[in-house]
């Protein structure tokens, strides 16, 4: 993971005919995850007239706008004042982060594939649960389905790669590893990521006061917990999170 | 309270709306109607602003409202009939306390429109009523549901209009994306040559199309980093042929895109039914603009008119009403 930003970033380019991205990175890094939520939240506090959405991926931040209100010149010349303006690699992650604890069964029939991740890491299964139960890691962007997190950067040893073939179906709470990533499923969904653990988070409720669990920027840790304390987890409609101001 | 009830619904009923802008950050796409000229030319023949709308996916149901209240018929056309008396599509009607409404199978296109007078009094979840069923928001409608009804101050029904002809697929508008520079030149220009076909699957997410000959795959494709999605973008997964996107998408993606169709031609890419022809052509941005403000002039500005029966169906209309106790049971789907 270096913190030297690459050379052709940050580039601006095209979404269809209403979004921008403003890129900060080819690929997954700390340094350019940091900077698009930094931007992000800089953008949201003062956004250009016309812009209709902002939100972040794992290395950018979008810009939904109206293109017959506001032209993509416009925008474009007006990102890139605020980029010249400040270094958004050295600027810090924004303000309001929780830290998270999430209650997580490893292994068993909860974690089917824990074994074959651990070998993919080079570690025993005992040393892979410890590892990932006490990592901290970052909500680097939320997608695929409503409130599931992206969350990062795991160490080295978890850069294994994605399987060959699916897995067909993960139940809701799976949590998944690849390439220094965790996964939540926040839906029953097929995925290619190996299940090493799962949780009782209530990641998406509509229904409820505060629908998301997570925003983009929060910690996590998912500390283990022994596969008895499955049923009280899945009866708390908190599922055992407890969620405090981090930054 | 007055309400609309299903009495067989087909196997994609929904509740939908203009969807539910501004959680992208939270992994929840925006969603809503599939054509969205079809929910507006619905809310045009009804006088009304664009509400809510039930969204018949191939396929309607059979409808009773307990009260008399208007409705629109728009979108993919379907064979309507009111107490076995047939109903023209693309035209507002009223539907009397207790009467029967059925509607068939598409015609053409995909997704038709059964717009009530007034909208649907439902609660709203995170700021819209439609149902995003790849959220497990709302759900699909089945027999024995029942939709109340919103107070509705129009009176006027009787109108008609001539909707855009976007039924039986064609030429799509696109513009450059992300990786579209990715794509060798040779593949580009067999790209907006070919004439695809639009696959059997395909649902509110996006639809499949099915290329003549080789796909359109990249051997890089696997390490691009997972980046927004819009609705529109032409994503090309492994398999090498291409995946249309629409407004219930998901919101992030790490396949290549070889373009973005313009939002003006969406309704023309989810009323496209199985097997019928779809090609693409690159279109600078002025002309994206062009065609987009075109676009809304014309959501703001539907014509409608008087609906004159034509005198060829007179007969048939009338022997319907005359014996309707006789037809009331008839099936036509």
């Amino acid at each position: 993971m270096t913190a030297e930003p690459c050379t052709d970033f940050p580039r601006i380019a095209p979404i269809g005919l209403d979004g921008v991205i403003v890129q900060f990175g080819p690929a997954l890094s700390e340094v350019a995850n940091r900077a698009a939520l930094a931007f992000c939240a800089a953008v949201e506090r003062d956004p250009p007239e016309g812009v209709e959405e902002v939100s972040t991926s794992l290395v950018s931040t979008y810009l939904r706008f109206d293109p017959l209100f506001l032209s993509l010149e416009a925008l474009r010349a007006d990102l890139d004042a605020r980029l010249t303006h400040e270094d958004w690699y050295a600027a810090p992650l924004p303000e309001g982060r929780r830290l998270l604890r999430i209650p997580t069964v490893y292994g068993g029939d909860f974690g089917p594939q824990l074994g074959e991740a651990a070998e993919a890491a080079g570690l025993s299964a005992e040393a892979a649960q410890r590892e990932l139960s006490q990592a901290q890691v970052r909500v680097n962007a939320i997608g695929f389905a409503p409130g599931q997190p992206y969350l990062g950067t795991l160490p080295e040893a978890w850069d294994i790669p994605r399987q060959a073939g699916l897995t067909p179906k993960v139940p809701e709470g799976a949590l998944v590893v690849a390439i220094r990533q965790f996964v939540l499923f926040s839906v029953s969904a097929p995925t290619g990521w190996r299940q090493v653990g799962r949780t009782a988070a209530p990641l998406f409720r509509p229904e409820s006061e505060t629908p998301f669990l997570l925003r983009p920027g929060d910690e996590v840790i998912f500390d283990s917990v022994p596969a008895e304390a499955w049923d009280r987890l899945s009866d708390d409609p908190k599922g055992g999170v407890t969620v405090e101001p981090f930054a | 309270m007055s309400a609309l009830e299903v009495l067989q619904a087909g196997p994609g009923v929904t509740v939908q709306d203009g969807g539910r802008p501004g959680y992208m950050a939270l992994g929840l796409s925006r969603g809503g109607a599939a054509d969205r000229l079809a929910l507006a030319e619905g809310a045009a023949l009804l006088r009304q602003p664009p509400g809510t709308a039930l969204e018949l996916a191939g396929y309607g149901g059979r409808f009773r409202a307990d009260v008399a209240c208007r409705i629109a018929l728009t979108g993919a056309p379907m064979r309507a009939t009111l107490e076995g008396a047939p109903l023209s599509w693309n035209a507002s009607h009223v539907l009397p306390a207790g009467a029967v409404l059925e509607i068939g199978g598409a015609l053409s296109g995909v997704y038709g429109y059964l717009t009530p007078g007034g909208g649907f009094d439902l609660p709203e979840e995170l700021g819209a009523r439609s149902a995003h069923l790849n959220a497990g928001l709302g759900r699909l409608l089945e027999a024995g549901d029942r939709l109340p009804l919103a107070a509705d101050k129009g009176r006027e029904t009787g109108l008609t209009l001539d909707p855009v002809d976007r039924f039986g697929g064609g030429l799509l508008r696109v513009l450059p994306s992300l990786q579209t520079g990715m794509f060798p030149e040779e593949m580009r220009a067999r790209f907006v040559e070919e004439r695809f076909a639009r696959d059997s699957r395909g649902n509110r997410m996006g639809i499949r199309l099915t290329p003549e000959g080789e796909g359109y795959g990249l051997t890089e494709g696997q390490s691009i980093v997972s980046e927004v999605i819009t609705p529109g973008d032409i994503q090309i997964p492994g398999d090498g042929a291409p995946y249309v996107l629409l407004y219930e998408c998901q919101t992030t993606g790490g396949y290549p895109r070889i373009g973005t169709v313009i939002p003006a031609d969406l309704p023309r890419v989810a009323q496209a039914a199985p097997g019928v022809e779809l090609r693409f052509r690159f279109v600078s941005r002025a002309e994206a603009l062009e065609a987009e403000a075109g676009y809304r002039r014309a959501l703001g500005a539907i014509a409608v008119r008087p609906l004159v029966r034509d005198p060829a169906d007179m007969p048939d209309l009338l022997s319907h009403s005359l014996i309707s106790g006789v037809t009331a049971g008839e099936e036509h789907s």
